[in-house]
């Protein structure tokens, strides 16, 4: 058996992808859905890595709150202080930020420390 | 999450071990899971969540907690180092699939031809032995040659391989259903196979065949009605 490396980079691991950019010295934080609730588009566990740099890899949605999600997270890098974010048709920061499915989903934002 | 945490999740993921990232909600404490510090009833649940494969968030006696699933990545043997194989191989790793290729025949399973991928130049038998697939594991063979197709589908049928699928044309197929009869192989068993595999999408080139394998493969792993619907047809 020839074993070739690197392994094939699976196009879903954002929580590898973050890791190395917080290797590499940059400020990481990590979103991921942990509850979904109808038409949400993306499911628990997927999730959406940030830097304070500007990179951005993933999804949490069909791309409806991700700008919102990724204002959080520069938050909790600033603060360390992990977040829990509801969103959902009833709640008025989801109109603004427009999730358009009709889903409601919990995220959480958190720093890679 | 703490650099410990990370590290141990990344060196169990490194390992193919399959773990539960535990994180207590809102609060964000987090524990790596199993683990002796873990309790009865989150235990459990993270147990019960690797075995359904889904993340999801749980409420317990203690609050709710956010199971995050990592199980290794499942596994696609591809018996057949061929044209379909080339095209079937980088949509496979897209897929988050961990693909093996074997064929004995050097001459095709070259790194050039399949690079990145691990690439077993042993008789399918012997490699499927090596390989021991288990229910996270899909086998599809694409040689058209019954002397390498029909030892893999033999070994994948007295494995629990979920997902076990055979190129070939109807009238393929059935020869081939007749030989591996004869090997001992019962109906019950021989109704796993999806042959001629793929959707019916009435493909034609190498990427359109591989299209249409890998989309009855998700179709099988979703659980969508459409998996029923194609092992329907190999009875049909």
């Amino acid at each position: 058996m020839t074993d070739a490396t690197p392994a094939p980079q699976q196009a879903d691991d954002i929580l590898a992808l973050a890791a190395q950019w917080r290797a590499a010295g940059e400020q990481v934080a990590v979103a991921t859905v942990t509850e979904t609730w109808g038409s949400s588009p993306r499911r628990a566990g997927s999730q959406l890595a940030v830097t304070v740099s500007g990179k951005m890899a993933g999804s949490v949605s069909g791309g409806c709150i991700e700008g919102a999600v990724a204002d959080a997270a520069m938050k909790t890098i600033q603060t360390g202080v992990p977040q829990l974010l509801d969103f959902g048709i009833t709640n008025e920061r989801a109109w603004e930020v427009g999730l358009a499915c009709g889903g409601k989903l919990k995220v959480f934002v958190e720093k890679l420390a | 999450m703490t650099p410990d945490l990370l590290a141990a999740l990344t060196a169990a993921r490194a390992a193919k071990r399959p773990v539960v990232v535990a994180t207590r909600l809102p609060s964000g404490e987090q524990m790596l899971l199993p683990s002796p510090d873990a309790g009865p009833e989150l235990a459990a649940a993270a147990a019960r969540a690797l075995d359904r494969d889904e993340s999801d968030t749980v409420k317990l006696a203690d609050g709710a907690w956010f199971l995050h699933v990592f199980n290794p990545p499942q596994r696609l043997v591809v018996v057949g180092a061929v044209h379909i194989a080339q095209a079937l191989v980088p949509m496979a790793a897209q897929l988050g699939l961990n693909v093996i290729v074997v064929d004995p025949r050097g001459s095709f399973a070259t790194a050039e031809r399949f690079p990145n991928v691990t690439i077993m130049t042993d008789w399918p038998d012997e490699a499927m032995d090596a390989l021991v697939p288990d229910a996270r594991t899909a086998v599809v063979t694409l040689t058209h040659d019954p002397k390498l197709d029909d030892p893999a589908l033999d070994r994948a049928l007295r494995s629990r391989a979920f997902y076990i699928g055979a190129l070939g044309s109807r009238k393929t197929h059935a020869a081939r259903l007749k030989r591996l009869r004869e090997l001992g192989h019962g109906e019950e068993a021989l109704a796993r196979i999806r042959g001629p595999v793929g959707l019916d999408l009435e493909a034609v080139t190498a990427p359109e065949i591989a299209l249409s394998i890998l989309a009855e493969f998700v179709a099988v792993r979703r659980n969508a009605p459409l998996a029923t619907k194609t092992a329907a047809k190999a009875a049909a």
